[in-house]
């Protein structure tokens, strides 16, 4: 008390310290880099280090010059390279999504309805591949799928194929890939969800003529759609800038624009371009985190 | 009295021709070892308000709750109507039940969680509208037809779980714990206006309950229940009055019982002696138990007089002596403790029938004393 009371008297308190430390963090390392970005997009390419021509520039002795460039974000919509990769990025996002669903809302669904004891293990099961790396795991599947992998190894082994499946750099890996790495980020919301149904409503169903499935559709799946929005998110908006799974599953034919990105930034050192590409990709972006946060503040209200 | 036909109408289970219509044969239900319903036969009248009294635990909703086909028999078999319900699941049973939580849809207006059940039979639309409209007047809550549940209070939500039970008029409608989530005003209003509605539409309830009051308000007829068993089934009078053992006499109401051991066993009385009332208990009818055996002695104590000088006539049956050691004033009666010389506490009650009464106070010496009639002997 005695050491705070100096700096009340500046009109700084405990409580409004606790609210600015993360709001500075997030003006640090959210904002400030945002900008950056942002102010790359809107300048020239240049051969130096950086290699962008600066945004403002003194011109002769006493004129300042401020000179946007759009061409960068011009020629995201000339080069058809762009949009289809933009495209692409959603659709493999979307279908990745729905993948997500179709096998989490099951587990999620089993997960709530299991007795205490067996519900901590599943979870901590759903949790458990959070211990390793990312990297680790995706390589791990590089291991399986590839032609003298595991999978088709036990396959051959078993005579139901001669020769080995082609599994490993086809749209299939990397959808295998995403599923994989994003299926928690749909199983516990939806769980969290689930948990709070009050199960008496589907004997209520039953007991006014509904069979087991049609109280499923007409009971749990509605009272369930904030958890399946919350989850949809969680995996549709990070798998739309995906990266490192179709940079190692995908093969070259998977266009998507985390790879764009990239191959922007390093292969042709063209930042500008590279910095337009993640500024649309944000502002794709923004609305569906909005409906999330809106979604996430019903739930958190508790108002259907 | 009226006539015989007339009195089996009235109370069809005195009717040995009488047809049940709801018939519980033998029914067991065990989870693992422990059987929570334990060989009940029941027979239900149509019309009938039938209450099931006990204790948590006793089995009571399981019985319920296997009427409404949530669970499966072990073994025995239940009728309705006539039908084996055997295999039977919940949506083909012409039952419905209304939950303890009243289990409301929250993502369905009232009116939508009412229509649910007809929707569910592919009842034409005008008609759902039409049923809907009526059940709705019926509980009063025209004018909440666009609320969500969680808009509602606990009365009127009660009244929706009604309505959505009843609107596709069940031949037979369960109850559980129907009003235990009211408070005690509304509690005593809604269980008139249950009876009303009851009697409006003829339909059968079987109701699950833990308040006795609740039970002896609303019922035709009472199973208490105990530890899976149905202990004894009457009217709310007969359950009262001739309790047949001391955990009904006990159960139903409050009492004080007298353990003691018969010393004249006759046709027409019996007298008791009991050590722990400290004298004798003259009963003015006979009863039937094995000579020397150990009975108990149940007066209710609203049977109890209790006066301060020796009532007239007394002998030295069915009177005692004893001091007031606490008394609770609750308006329109007041409930003393009496402890007697032996030490036993004796619960009297007495109406306040004057304002100005002369108030018996704490520690004053009193007698209390009773009618032959009063007390009931159980042997169990």
């Amino acid at each position: 008390m005695r050491l705070l009371a100096p700096l009340r008297r500046v009109g700084i308190s405990g409580r409004g310290l606790v609210v600015t430390l993360p709001y500075l963090w997030l003006l640090l390392f959210f904002v400030v880099p945002f900008v950056i970005v942002l102010k790359i997009s809107f300048s020239d390419v240049d051969l130096a280090i950086p290699p962008y021509k600066p945004l403002i520039d003194w011109v002769g002795k006493n004129s300042l010059a401020i000179r946007l460039n759009f061409n960068n974000y011009a020629f995201l919509f000339t080069d058809p390279l762009y949009v289809h990769a933009f495209l692409n990025s959603v659709k493999v996002a979307f279908i990745s999504t729905v993948l997500c669903l179709i096998i989490g809302y099951p587990v999620a669904y089993g997960i709530a309805r299991s007795t205490s004891t067996t519900r901590n293990i599943l979870l901590l099961l759903v949790v458990l591949p959070f211990w390793t790396s990312l990297l680790l795991r995706v390589y791990a599947w590089i291991g399986l799928l590839k032609a003298n992998g595991v999978i088709n190894n036990v396959l051959m082994a078993l005579g139901v194929i001669h020769e080995p499946l082609e599994m490993l750099y086809t749209p299939f890996a990397m959808y295998v890939g995403i599923v994989y790495s994003y299926l928690p980020f749909v199983i516990l919301p939806l769980y969290a969800n689930l948990e709070k149904m009050d199960w008496q409503l589907l004997e209520a169903a039953q007991d006014l003529g509904c069979r087991p499935w049609q109280a499923f559709y007409k009971i749990t799946l509605p009272l369930s759609r904030n958890g399946i929005l919350a989850g949809s998110m969680l995996v549709f908006i990070p798998a739309v800038g995906e990266f490192v799974i179709p940079a190692l599953l995908g093969g070259p034919n998977a266009l998507m624009i985390g790879r764009v990105l990239w191959d922007e930034f390093f292969s042709n050192r063209a930042w500008p371009v590279a910095s337009a590409v993640a500024i649309v990709l944000l502002l794709l972006l923004v609305p569906f985190m909005m409906w999330y946060q809106s979604v996430q503040a019903r739930e958190s209200a508790g108002t259907r | 009295m009226a006539n015989a036909g007339e009195a089996a109408k009235a109370a069809p289970w005195r009717d040995p021709g009488a047809r049940a219509y709801v018939q519980i044969e033998r029914v067991s239900k065990s989870f693992g070892d422990f059987k929570a319903v334990d060989d009940v036969s029941l027979k239900i009248y149509q019309g009938e308000i039938f209450c099931l009294l006990g204790a948590s635990g006793c089995g009571k909703t399981t019985l319920l709750r296997m009427l409404g086909g949530f669970e499966t028999p072990t073994s025995g078999r239940i009728l309705i109507d006539g039908e084996d319900m055997s295999g039977v699941p919940p949506y083909e049973r012409p039952v419905n039940m209304m939950f303890q939580s009243y289990a409301l849809f929250p993502h369905m207006s009232v009116e939508q969680n009412v229509a649910f059940g007809l929707k569910q039979d592919g009842v034409a639309k005008g008609e759902i509208a039409e049923r809907v409209g009526t059940m709705l007047d019926l509980v009063k809550l025209r004018g909440f037809e666009k609320r969500k549940p969680h808009q509602l209070s606990g009365g009127q939500r009660q009244r929706v779980a009604l309505a959505r039970s009843l609107v596709k008029r069940p031949k037979l409608l369960l109850l559980d714990e129907p009003l235990g989530a009211l408070d005690k005003k509304l509690r005593e209003h809604t269980q008139f206006e249950l009876i009303g509605l009851q009697d409006k539409l003829g339909v059968t309830f079987l109701v699950v309950t833990h308040d006795q009051e609740e039970a002896m308000t609303l019922a035709s007829r009472i199973g208490v229940m105990d530890h899976g068993e149905i202990v004894q089934a009457g009217t709310p009078a007969e359950i009262y009055e001739f309790p047949s053992s001391r955990f009904v006499a006990d159960f139903v109401g409050s009492v004080n019982i007298f353990e003691g051991k018969l010393l004249d066993d006759e046709p027409e009385y019996v007298r008791i002696g009991s050590e722990e009332l400290g004298g004798t208990i003259y009963v003015s009818h006979g009863i039937s138990a094995a000579p020397e055996a150990v009975v108990w002695a149940a007066i209710r104590p609203e049977k109890i007089f209790m006066s301060t000088a020796a009532p007239h006539g007394a002998g030295s049956d069915n009177v005692v002596r004893g001091a007031v050691q606490d008394i609770a004033y609750l308006g329109d009666l007041s409930i003393y403790l009496v402890k007697l010389p032996t030490g036993k506490v004796v619960r009297v009650t007495q109406p306040n029938t004057s304002r100005h009464a002369e108030a018996i106070t704490w520690e004053q010496q009193v007698y209390l004393s009773w009618d032959a009639s009063s007390p009931v002997v159980v042997t169990r």
